[in-house]
């Protein structure tokens, strides 16, 4: 495999007795580069990142990150890989800056714990025990575990389950800012508007397989608009390449205005959505 | 890889080690479960246990049970340090992601076990230093001043504390959540406390729980103590009629190479089920 990509899978495959968790999974991630994946729950994204980063090991086909083979992770390997996992509650009795320095001591080159604590914005907090942390804030101090170590390369697993608006902009903003270091980074969320906001592309997991992968403004057979208004008391909506012929001739079959007219450019959510359904149509085809 | 690329290796590894040591203290009493249920329960049974008994002669011997409980609380004290501690917070760890965090970390994994050996040696120093100090006190336990003595309860503590901080490692793969996992380890110390001597006079015991109880370090780490502890003109109180350091000596060995293998085999960083 190249190492243009920092991130490598080709045909990565999973099953957990019965159930096949990963059905041949192929995914590059350029260096540098922030790639979101998304999928609905029990996809395989976990699974898939839990096997880059080293936790599980996969049934067959191959993988690296930064040129090694994550079923055979040494020290050195990672000391260049950046883990943010789901829903941490660890180390509730240590405070935040005792965590952030311990782990610092891990790294060969870590960046420096003041710094980072203040990166995530808990430089008031660092004397507050982990346990008594609010979930946003939990879970920057995880995102500042993450980065500790200056990472290569940075795992980020539902980063912002738990933010409220602001904190989240704010997370993205130091997203932003270590892609321009020139982190590579796999995100995992089901916030559409962060992947948009973060993500260079995307890739769609469903049922074990890629289904779509993309640009996050290309992704999809996506129309370019949709035209919603009422009808009988009723919301309806239209995805069209043309709205505004669909509006003239929507406008015929009312006397007057159309009742709560709206057309808005589709976003990716509306793309995911439909990949989402189609799979799930393709499926039921298959079974039935 | 070459021996000094080796050397280095070993070199971090014992210094991150030590470098967990604090964290892990501080984890240890701060958890108020923890401190109350390791640290402070032995004192507490110590006192309840000792004042309860104070009067109480052993055969004739001048020895009051106080004293020979307080050799065997100086014993459990051990148990009480490294198997139920690690037992029950390395399962709660690996529920709540603490191993998971570490295991993605350059942190050898080696390290993380010397960082728990010295959270142990630490903490069964203080509590030890407590133990003895309340004995002297309250129960009329004397301080060994012979070197003899004093080797004596420098090895048996060293063995004994690594036997059971690798059985602790290795029993940590038993409960299989980390809440409940007390319910799993503390009946394991009762039993043995209650078959090794403690609570009881060991040589009172019927015959079948004395070989049950030998086949566990337990008996033969309150039987050192006492040796510590107990003029020598006990030893006639034992079973066998003298101290068997001897013997002590190779049953802990044995139980380190037992411990060393099962928790080299059975431990594990993440809940069953991963993977």
């Amino acid at each position: 495999m190249a190492n243009t990509h920092a991130i490598s899978a080709l045909n990565v495959t999973k099953t957990y007795g019965d159930f096949t968790a990963l059905a041949g999974v192929s995914l590059q991630v350029a260096s540098g580069e922030c790639l979101a994946l998304l999928g609905p729950n029990g996809a395989g994204k976990t699974t898939l990142t839990e096997i880059l980063e080293g936790y599980r090991k996969r049934d067959g086909g191959e993988a690296e990150v930064l040129g090694v083979d994550p079923g055979k992770a040494t020290g050195a390997w990672r000391a260049k890989i950046g883990i943010v996992l789901q829903n941490a509650s660890d180390m509730a009795d240590l405070t935040v800056e005792e965590t952030i320095k311990q782990f610092a001591r891990y790294y060969p080159n870590p960046a420096d714990p003041e710094h980072v604590i203040a990166a995530v914005g808990l430089t008031e907090k660092s004397r507050s025990r982990n346990g008594k942390l609010s979930g946003g804030q939990r879970r920057r101090l995880d995102v500042a575990l993450g980065i500790i170590g200056n990472p290569d390369v940075l795992f980020l697993d539902e980063p912002t389950t738990g933010f409220d608006p602001e904190a989240r902009r704010e997370f993205w903003v130091l997203i932003e800012r270590l892609k321009s270091e020139g982190t590579t980074i796999l995100l995992t969320t089901h916030y559409l508007d962060e992947a948009q906001y973060l993500a260079d592309r995307v890739a769609v997991i469903a049922r074990g397989r890629i289904v779509a992968q993309g640009s996050p403004d290309s992704i999809g057979h996506r129309s370019d608009a949709i035209v919603g208004w009422s009808e009988d008391g009723r919301e309806m909506s239209f995805p069209t390449n043309e709205p505004t012929a669909f509006i003239a001739e929507l406008g015929l079959r009312f006397d007057t205005e159309i009742p709560n007219l709206s057309v808005r450019r589709t976003s990716l959510e509306d793309a995911y959505l439909e990949l989402i359904a189609q799979d799930r149509d393709l499926n039921a085809g298959e079974q039935g | 890889m070459n021996s000094t690329r080796i050397r280095t290796l070993q070199i971090r590894t014992i210094t991150m080690g030590i470098g967990r040591v604090g964290i892990e203290l501080k984890q240890f009493f701060r958890d108020r479960e923890s401190a109350v249920f390791n640290f402070l329960l032995p004192m507490i049974l110590l006192v309840i246990f000792g004042s309860v008994f104070s009067g109480q002669d052993l055969g004739g011997s001048g020895i009051t049970f106080s004293q020979y409980f307080v050799a065997g609380m100086i014993a459990s004290g051990i148990l009480y340090t490294s198997f139920q501690n690690l037992a029950i917070a390395i399962p709660m760890e690996r529920e709540d992601g603490t191993l998971k965090r570490l295991q993605g970390t350059p942190l050898p994994p080696a390290a993380f076990f010397v960082g728990k050996i010295g959270m142990v040696f630490v903490a069964y120093i203080a509590q030890v230093t407590i133990l003895i100090a309340v004995g002297v006190l309250f129960f009329g336990t004397d301080i060994p001043t012979t070197t003899l003595a004093i080797f004596t309860f420098i090895w048996v503590s060293v063995l004994g504390l690594i036997a059971f901080t690798l059985l602790g490692i290795a029993y940590s793969v038993v409960p299989k959540q980390g809440r409940g996992a007390a319910a799993l380890v503390t009946p394991v110390v009762l039993v043995l406390q209650f078959t090794s001597g403690v609570f009881f006079v060991f040589s009172d015991l019927p015959q079948w729980m004395q070989s049950f109880a030998s086949l566990f370090p337990l008996k033969w780490l309150t039987q050192a103590m006492r040796s510590v502890f107990l003029p020598d003109s006990a030893a006639a109180m034992e079973v066998s009629g003298s101290w068997e350091l001897g013997m002590t000596a190779i049953v802990l060995v044995i139980w380190i190479i037992l411990g060393a293998l099962l928790a080299t085999y059975f431990f594990r960083w993440t809940p069953r089920g991963e993977n």
